[in-house]
């Protein structure tokens, strides 16, 4: 570690996360910034959305590793104190790191069930790098699987798993799948698609207990039924990381609390990505923290305009051959219309959410060739008046010129 | 064609208008391919569009094919029994009086005598009246006044011979095409050939002519009286001819004086002076001149006056009866003159004949008849009155649809549906009025028939079969018999082909006829059924002992008179009996479209459904402002008799204050735009033939909440809706709805129709955008789709059906957004479907007259029935370039 030249502000980042990590990018180009990342994990950064991927077996390791940043990295190391009135960071390992202006990137940790049987051996959350090694190391072909959770991250593990040759039913406490980015019926179109590739579901389904003497054998729900699991993966949701923050004194809810310059209740101290809480939203999602991260860059670098208005949430699932894509509303709030494109036959779903002359939410399922044009309408809030009747379309229909009359 | 499935070519005659041109047809295995017959003396080879697709009209599917006694098939013997008996007991249990057959121009002129032979010569009464009342009655009438007997002086040389042709009351481009072509040929031989056209409404037909006068509907007896003082004052008067073969010259003149200077004239026919002037000048310079006429005179309160003024202008001049000259009364259907000489109208006996002692004797002789009827039956809108107030009884109706084509049609129905005997011979069972039938008899169609039919210049042509017949159809004249056999007269009826039924027909017209009868074709009268079969078209008279028939009369100033001479008749212009007034202000005119033929049972085919997909109402545009209609939109249209849907479409065709909407819609495919449930049953008081070109009506926008557009592979019921409109396409069903009931309701219930098929659905939903699209799916193809919402937002037709076709789907639900070439626009040549959007290329490309954009599209370059639609497209689309 070199000390930094007087001249230069001292920015201290702690969490090697995508966010994190991206932020670290950015700001290691400024020479008047002495940039420092320290991480928990011991690997370097790579993109967690991809972990699906590897999980399947569809990438390595080494091919989901992000950009390496100028910026001083420590990995492996937890960050466990601050001292915000000497401006000095504290590691397990004793490191102190002193800083001007701080960024808390400290992201998220997985929900797990406090239920009998939660801490058997073949248990696993599925949020990093050793949770995929974990699970990958357990995997046996024809053999089952449990996949607590109906969500992106549920979906993706469950995806995984089959395509290792797992037997896999996925158990969601909700009627619908992926509840909070589709309504009911893109929900079933897709429950249908994923039937078809094997997977099964048990909805509307609460896991009562985990069974097994020395590790887990099956999973028991509350209607009594037993589904039989070699491993289990619970994915039931993410909570933002903020022990760091409330032991420090910083005002949190959910999240650490920040305003739209992305700074906390300590003027020295931003944060970012998924441990945030923001007009009182948290974000669970790679888009909103690159926004973030854009912003908090350039607030370090002095540019004082440039805010964060907060992000509307674009899921792509990344489950090969589904496409899936959902940006804002997934359904229509009062004063809201919904224009609906169905075509179960071909698993082709449809809906946009509109506002007055703005789209304000968009579910693709099945060709999600449109998303992001749909969500660039949905994050720059132009009118689509003119276009209005062919948007559901896409970009090809919609703006195709007139019919002769 | 390898001969191995072709049939010999077979000539035949067409079954559609009054032309009655010759057609050559051929079965081809299942195809049955037609041409026109080149040495057919009335088409020299032409067809029109109608003709043209005849081929793809034999089509089994709504064909009746067995006899159903309230919708139950029975054997023939049981429904011959069944009409036998009901008549021959409402004859003994109320007189002859209380039955009655109502019979048709299409039928030919074997079934039609043998269908007067019986009621008039063996049941006992006149009561047998034909659709052909609602056609050319006022014509017959007239004639009749005038000559003495019906008889139509010319041939349609005459249109080619003449220096000026005058037609009046006559859309002949749509509604006689192959005369028309006939005309235009001639013109183009001989530009100095005038054509003037007299129709309130600038038709297709007026836009070819020299000069156009747009008179006030109503006023053509006006304008004739005017016509007849303005040639005796200038010198016109053919002196010679007046004195040695005409009556009434002086109280004609004096009558028409009364009309008072041409300026008045002029303004009782709302016309400037200057173009009428200018007619009269032309019809008095002009000595070859043939005034043709037909329903726009004839359908008339005041029909029968309006024939003679025409006739009093030929006779003053002297002009009839010779080359290129005469009065020409074209009639609407391929036999209503077949019928005419049979004598099967109300008011005639048979045979040219009437019902003095003497005619009476002379045909009861003849016939072996029983109980000839002694005086005049009830004409067609009187018959129908009788059957509703209950005095007729039995009725028979052959080959007609009354519900739809006669006026106050609400009145026909209700009087149908009172009746305890209605029985219906018939081809189509889609006919609405066969849904009011007790007893069904399954009819041959043409293609199947044997017999004969006239046409307008009194040419008597064969129609001969060429398919063999379907399921158990049989021959008019063959049922009529075998009910008269059941009555007891099987040896008055024992015929055993149509060409015995011809022969007596022949020798009637000749039986104890010393001259005084025109109609006369005893010649005939000896074929033997070889030459019946090889019959070429031949004019009448053809007399007995005569080497060849007479091809014109008159000519020699001998009319049919008992004195020879003919009769000026004074007429008193009447205007129509029904008046516009602040509640009905818009005067109704009814009429034909240019590929559609009556009651559409035959040409509602994809082919001929192009040009004109839906009913319309023409209005003129600042007309249809003031009263908020929208060009597309529905109107309510209303009278004092009835209410119908049309479809709204702009017109500067149209005079201000009348709209124009065909007559051909009804029941199964438009029933709530059956234009005759509005039209007033006002009569002439002398042919009896209704006034159905002049009924005051009142225009609203009809208020639908959405209208919808719904396409099938096979038919569908879609359930009752404000307006359906049915349109058969190429390999599937178009449905234009619209009704008043909330969008998503009628979402609800159309989702249920096709649902209920258990097919697959992809759909569109935009509540807010008041756009609502579905597609149904079963196996590999697309089944149904459905379009609702605004009716400016439905997608183009012919896009969304190719794509429909295609097994599109998302493409599809964008309504054809995004798909190249799209919106061809409609088809203007039917008969090479070449699109508007490809004419206005060829234009624009330089094509500048009709027949280079033949040249370049194919376009006009076979019936020629779009030609005048390719100038007005010349025209408009030259004037957008400029």
């Amino acid at each position: 570690m070199s000390p930094a030249s007087a001249h230069q502000r001292r920015i201290v980042i702690v969490g090697n996360g995508m966010a994190g990590a991206s932020l670290a990018v950015m700001l290691a180009r400024e020479p008047a910034l002495d940039v420092t990342v320290i991480g928990a994990e011991p690997h370097a950064a790579y993109n967690r959305i991809r972990l699906s991927a590897v999980l399947a077996g569809d990438s390595t390791v080494g091919e989901i590793g992000l950009e390496r940043s100028a910026a001083t990295v420590i990995a492996g190391d937890a960050v466990t104190g601050i001292d915000r009135e000497r401006r000095v960071v504290r590691t397990e390992t004793g490191r102190q790191v002193a800083y001007d202006t701080l960024v808390l990137a400290t992201g998220s940790t997985p929900i797990t069930l406090s239920i009998p049987g939660g801490d058997l051996p073949g248990v696993f959350t599925f949020r990093d790098l050793a949770d995929v090694e974990r699970i990958a190391g357990t995997v046996g072909e024809g053999r089952p699987a449990v996949v607590i959770g109906g969500g992106l991250l549920g979906l993706e593990a469950a995806e995984g798993l089959r395509r290792r040759g797992m037997r896999v039913t996925v158990v969601h406490l909700m009627p619908t799948l992926m509840e909070r980015q589709l309504d009911a019926a893109a929900g079933a179109v897709l429950k249908g698609e994923l039937e078809g590739r094997g997977l099964e579901f048990c909805l509307s389904a609460q896991t009562d207990s985990f069974i097994g003497s020395d590790r887990v054998a099956a999973v028991r729900l509350k209607d009594g039924r037993e589904l039989p699991a070699d491993l289990v993966v619970v994915a039931i949701g993410v909570r933002p990381n903020i022990g760091l923050a409330r032991d420090m004194g910083l005002a949190c809810g959910r999240g650490i609390l920040v305003d739209d310059a992305l700074r906390s209740s300590d003027e020295a101290i931003y944060a970012v990505g998924e441990c945030i809480e923001h007009q009182g939203r948290c974000y669970g999602l790679f888009a909103p923290a690159q926004e973030q991260v854009a912003a908090c860059a350039r607030q370090i670098k002095g540019d004082v305009a440039a805010l964060y208005g907060g992000s509307v949430e674009a899921t792509s699932l990344k489950v090969s051959g589904v496409a899936l894509y959902s940006a804002g509303r997934q359904s229509a709030r009062e004063g809201d219309d919904e224009i609906v494109l169905s075509h179960a036959r071909d698993g082709v779903y449809r809906k946009l959410v509109t506002c007055g002359d703005r789209l304000v939410g968009a579910v693709l399922l099945g060709d999600a060739s449109d998303g992001a044009w749909y969500g660039e309408l949905i994050a720059t809030g132009a009118s689509i008046h003119a276009m209005r009747k062919d948007l559901i379309f896409g970009r090809q229909f919609a703006e195709a010129q007139p019919l002769a009359a | 064609m390898d001969g191995s499935t072709a049939s010999p070519i077979v000539r035949t005659t067409c079954p559609y208008c009054g032309v009655g041109c010759g057609v050559l047809a051929q079965n081809d295995g299942d195809r049955v391919v037609i041409a026109g017959d080149p040495a057919h003396p009335a088409n020299f080879g032409r067809l029109c569009s109608k003709g043209a697709a005849l081929g793809e009209t034999l089509a089994l599917e709504g064909r009746l094919l067995y006899p159903e006694i309230r919708g139950q098939r029975v054997d023939w013997s049981t429904a011959l029994d069944t009409v036998a008996d009901g008549f021959a007991q409402t004859v003994r249990d109320h007189g002859p009086d209380a039955v009655a057959f109502y019979v048709s121009g299409q039928l030919l002129t074997e079934d039609y005598y043998v269908a007067n032979k019986l009621i008039k010569g063996f049941l006992g009464t006149a009561n047998i009246d034909t659709n052909s009342r609602l056609c050319m009655a006022s014509s017959v009438a007239g004639h009749r006044r005038a000559f003495g007997a019906d008889v139509v002086p010319g041939t349609y040389e005459d249109l080619e011979n003449a220096d000026l042709i005058v037609l009046v009351g006559s859309n002949l481009a749509w509604c006689h095409p192959v005369l028309f072509q006939r005309i235009v040929a001639a013109r183009r031989q001989r530009p100095d050939l005038k054509l003037v056209v007299i129709d309130p409404r600038r038709t297709s037909t007026a836009e070819e002519a020299d000069l156009h006068l747009a008179l006030r509907p109503g006023s053509d007896a006006a304008l004739f009286n005017g016509l007849l003082s303005y040639l005796a004052q200038t010198g016109k008067r053919d002196e010679r001819f007046v004195t040695r073969h005409t009556a009434g010259a002086g109280p004609a003149l004096a009558a028409a004086a009364a009309g008072g200077s041409l300026t008045e004239i002029a303004a009782a026919c709302d016309l400037a002076a200057h173009p009428v002037e200018t007619f009269f000048r032309l019809f008095a310079a002009r000595e070859r001149t043939v005034t043709v006429y037909s329903q726009g005179i004839n359908q008339s309160s005041s029909g029968t006056d309006k024939v003679n003024a025409i006739i009093n202008c030929h006779l003053l001049t002297g002009r009839i009866g010779r080359p290129g000259m005469g009065p020409f009364s074209v009639t609407g259907q391929p036999n209503a003159m077949g019928g005419r000489e049979v004598g099967a109208l109300a008011n005639q006996l048979a045979a040219h004949m009437d019902f003095t002692p003497a005619d009476r004797d002379r045909v009861g002789r003849f016939w072996r008849a029983p109980a000839i009827a002694r005086q005049p039956g009830l004409k067609a809108v009187d018959l129908f009155q009788a059957v509703g107030s209950g005095r007729i009884k039995a009725l028979w109706i052959m080959a007609t649809n009354p519900v739809v084509s006669l006026p106050d049609s609400d009145t026909v129905r209700a009087a149908l549906r009172a009746c305890p005997l209605v029985v219906v011979s018939e081809g189509a069972n889609t006919s609405e009025t066969a849904r009011f039938a007790t007893v069904r008899l399954p009819a041959l169609l043409w293609s199947e028939r044997d017999g004969t039919v006239t046409n307008s210049e009194r040419r008597v042509s064969r129609q001969r079969p060429f398919r063999s017949v379907p399921g158990e159809a049989k021959a008019d004249w063959w049922i009529l018999s075998q009910v008269a056999t059941r009555l007891g007269f099987g040896e008055q009826f024992a015929y055993g082909s149509s060409a015995d039924i011809f022969r007596e027909h022949a020798a009637l017209s000749a039986f104890e006829n010393d001259g005084g009868r025109a109609f006369n074709i005893g010649a005939l009268a000896m074929l033997n059924d070889d030459d019946y079969d090889r019959l070429e078209p031949v004019h009448w008279p053809f007399r007995p002992g005569d080497a060849r028939p007479v091809e014109r009369l008159f000519g020699d100033g001998q009319f049919s008179a008992p004195d020879r001479a003919a009769t000026l008749v004074p007429v008193t212009p009447r205007m129509p009996v029904n008046h516009v007034d602040p509640a009905f202000p818009w005067i109704l005119n009814t009429g034909r479209v240019r590929d559609q033929w009556h009651t559409m049972t035959r040409t509602a085919i994809p082919r001929l459904m192009v040009h004109m997909p839906e009913p319309t109402v023409s209005v003129h545009p600042t007309d249809a402002a003031g009263a908020g209609l929208i060009d597309g939109e529905l109107a309510h249209l209303d009278s004092r008799w009835g209410d119908v849907l049309l479809r709204v479409q702009f017109s500067t065709a149209q005079r201000r204050g009348e709209v124009f909407a065909p007559m051909h819609w009804s029941w199964p495919l438009a029933g709530r735009s059956a234009v005759n449930r509005a039209v007033n049953p006002a009569v002439d008081p002398l042919s009896g033939q209704p006034e159905l070109k002049h009924t005051p009506v009142r225009l609203t926008r009809f208020p639908a909440a959405w209208h919808g557009v719904v396409l099938a592979r096979d038919p569908v019921a879609l359930g009752d809706f404000d307006y359906t409109a049915v349109v058969p396409g190429e390999s599937h069903w178009r449905y234009e709805i619209a009704d008043r009931m909330p969008l998503v309701e009628a979402w609800n219930r159309l989702g249920v129709v096709f649902d209920a098929q258990g097919w697959s659905r992809a759909e569109l939903r935009d509540a807010a955008g008041q756009r609502y699209r579905a597609l149904w799916s079963g196996g590999e193809h697309n089944r149904a789709c459905l379009f609702l919402g605004e009716r400016a937002d439905l997608p183009p037709r012919d896009v969304v059906a190719e794509l429909f076709l295609a097994d599109e789907a998302r493409p599809l639900l964008a309504g054809g957004r995004g798909v190249a070439n799209a919106g061809e626009g409609p088809i203007i040549c039917v008969c090479h479907g070449v699109a508007q959007s490809r004419i206005a290329a060829a234009i624009r490309n330089g094509a500048a007259t009709a027949e280079a954009i033949g040249a370049a599209t194919r376009a006009g370059t076979n019936c020629g029935s779009c030609l005048p639609e390719l100038r007005r497209l010349i025209a408009t689309t030259s004037k957008v370039t400029a």
